[in-house]
């Protein structure tokens, strides 16, 4: 969603906040709107943050079970981001056109309060309507309307939940974006899966007996960038999602891996041994016009655009130990960037350009890590001992990883301050190597 | 007041707030221009292989394929001299017949420097089979990372069988 800060009524809610004690809260799938084709992704929420926003979401009028399935999407997108304490709305019967009664919804506790309804929308299609009012300055804050389809309408709810998020945080929702990640079940079954930010509404884009790793985002996000083993050995491929079109953009003699994407799209950052040892280099995203950025003996691996796309982040073993360095697109001398430790690898720029998150070894386990690239702190965010493929949200506010819980791989999202924490699991196989989309128009 | 709101205000609301122009007449923003469908691709198929007996007899030492490494190296033992020498004379000696190194690796750690570390096995591996006669062109090497393990468990003796490296010929892969 764009800014509203000139069009729209009232800027960011900052009524006052009761400080809340961090409360731990257990969320199961939601209702659905569409038959799944898959097992879904169910996600449950085992940390929350300390400063919830206390918010009422009244009941959507209209069709029952569209209505019904809306305010579930948007109580459940708010719910899961830790920032907001829903407000129990029930024996108010209202809708966005319907004045609030302020006094009510304040003695409940809320600071704000959302209405809606869902409705046809004159050409066949629905219309899912609220309004966001403020419960202290008894005022509204924010209003729209989304139109889709009967089974699409749960992305009218993901933008309904992004528009009052955006108003009350003051930053982008997540909830309509999307993410990939890989399942294996069994021996040689692999799928790349895409599902909504909320882990519903997977659907396969490749499914192989072999291998697939580092799947990434085009920053349009219609396509992928990923390493299929189908051919015996690593090979590159760009996908485009919707029609299923692939194109082979590294298959060089040796080993082809580890594709980033450049923040312009048009370029990625890829890992080729056909020189010797693993290098990076630079390719357009069509596969020509080939060229190496690293030199060094050793091992180079994991490139990582920073936002601005003049730097490159990467991993190597050059000092001894695999750290991080970052050296510029241009090639030339590399700094190290990690310094505690012995074993840095996987980092990731935030959208935002403030944060490096990657994993570190630390106590003998693989643990998610932020630095903070103004002042260099690290902090250490999870405690588990199986991290991998850390994968910022498009809003930067939290991290996508791959980690393992009883010997069987999950998806889990931190927030980038380590106060939140998700976990999604699949009811079958591992899930592992998450990639979290962009923004979608 | 109460009327009007419906869709009238609401698309005016739209408008401030959103970035796609609509017509006032349809009301809310479409959400489905986003290329929410995906198509689904089904990956790769089996070879098959024709290989002459000697590289397949369990009495022929080229029947052989596997090196083992020590955690955190990346040199060929002595052990597997032998091993690799038969295979480089076997290349030698049939200039039609093409190699693929594979690397592997224990399963601890980021995928993406597994398969570099993998790279390094089957490069040493590659390095010893040409300085012993088998052609440059012959023989690819290539990783799998920690993706392919022979032992799926999470123990020492796992994990050994896992940092390998091994030699494929053509029709086998």
């Amino acid at each position: 969603m764009p800014n509203c800060s000139n069009g729209c009524l009232s800027p960011m809610l900052h009524t006052s906040l009761n400080l809340r004690r961090l409360g731990l809260i257990a969320f199961s799938a939601l209702a659905l709107l569409q038959t799944p084709a898959h097992a879904e992704l169910t996600i449950e929420i085992t940390g929350a943050g300390a400063n919830r926003i206390p918010l009422a979401i009244a009941d959507f009028a209209g069709d029952p079970g569209s209505s019904r399935a809306v305010t579930a999407i948007v109580r459940g997108d708010l719910e899961r981001s830790g920032l907001f304490k829903l407000i129990d709305p029930s024996g108010i019967a209202m809708t966005e056109a319907t004045s609030p009664a302020y006094g009510d919804w304040k003695n409940r506790g809320a600071d704000a309060l959302a209405a809606g309804s869902v409705g046809p929308s004159g050409d066949g299609r629905q219309e899912a309507r609220f309004r966001l009012y403020d419960i202290n300055k008894q005022s509204a804050l924010a209003g729209a309307a989304f139109v889709a389809s009967t089974p699409m309408l749960r992305i009218a709810g993901h933008r309904i939940a992004d528009a009052i998020y955006e108003k009350l945080i003051g930053e982008p929702g997540i909830f309509s974006t999307r993410i990939a990640y890989v399942v294996k079940s069994g021996a040689n079954r692999y799928e790349l899966h895409i599902a909504d930010a909320d882990g519903q509404n997977a659907q396969a884009a490749l499914k192989s007996r072999e291998p697939i790793i580092s799947p990434t985002w085009s920053p349009d996000g219609t396509r992928l960038a990923y390493v299929s083993f189908e051919n015996k050995k690593p090979v590159i491929y760009v996908h485009s999602l919707a029609s299923g079109q692939r194109i082979v953009v590294a298959n060089f003699k040796g080993s082809n891996s580890a594709p980033a994407w450049s923040p312009d799209g048009r370029k990625l950052a890829v890992v080729l041994s056909k020189e010797g040892g693993s290098q990076i280099f630079t390719v357009n995203a069509d596969g020509s016009g080939v060229q190496r950025l690293t030199t060094s003996t050793g091992i180079n691996t994991e490139p990582f655009y920073s936002p601005d796309g003049q730097s490159i982040y990467f991993t190597s073993d050059r000092g001894g130990s695999p750290q991080i360095y970052r050296t510029s697109v241009g090639g030339g001398d590399a700094q190290r960037v990690t310094f505690e430790g012995s074993y840095n690898v996987s980092p990731r720029v935030s959208p935002d350009g403030k944060t490096l998150a990657f994993i570190s070894r630390r106590e003998g386990g693989f643990r998610l890590a932020a630095m903070d690239i103004a002042s260099r702190q690290v902090q250490i965010l999870t405690d588990s001992s199986k991290d991998e493929s850390p994968s910022f949200a498009p809003n930067s506010r939290m991290i996508l990883i791959a980690t393992e819980i009883g010997g069987r791989g999950v998806l889990s999202a931190v927030s980038t301050d380590g106060r939140i924490k998700q976990r999604l699991s699949i009811s079958a196989g591992d899930v592992r190597e998450p990639a979290w989309g962009p923004f979608t128009k | 007041m109460k009327q009007l709101i419906i869709p009238a205000l609401l698309a005016l609301l739209i408008v401030g707030c959103s970035s796609t122009p609509n017509a006032p007449e349809q009301g809310g923003a479409p959400v489905e221009g986003r290329g929410a469908g995906v198509a689904t691709v089904t990956a790769g198929g089996a070879n098959g292989s024709n290989l002459p007996a000697i590289l397949t007899d369990p009495k022929s030492i080229l029947s052989k394929r596997s090196v083992y490494f020590d955690y955190d190296k990346y040199d060929v033992k002595s052990e597997y001299t032998e091993l690799v020498t038969a295979h480089a004379k076997f290349l030698a000696g049939n200039r039609q017949f093409k190699m693929l190194v594979q690397g592997n690796t224990d399963d601890r750690g980021s995928r993406e420097y597994n398969l570099a570390l993998g790279q390094k096995r089957a490069d040493a591996i590659k390095k010893m089979l040409t300085m012993l006669g088998a052609r440059e062109e012959q023989v690819e090497s290539v990783s799998l990372g920690e993706e392919k393990p022979k032992n799926e468990g999470a123990n020492e003796a796992a994990w050994a069988q896992n940092r390998r490296g091994d030699m494929l010929y053509n029709g086998e892969f």
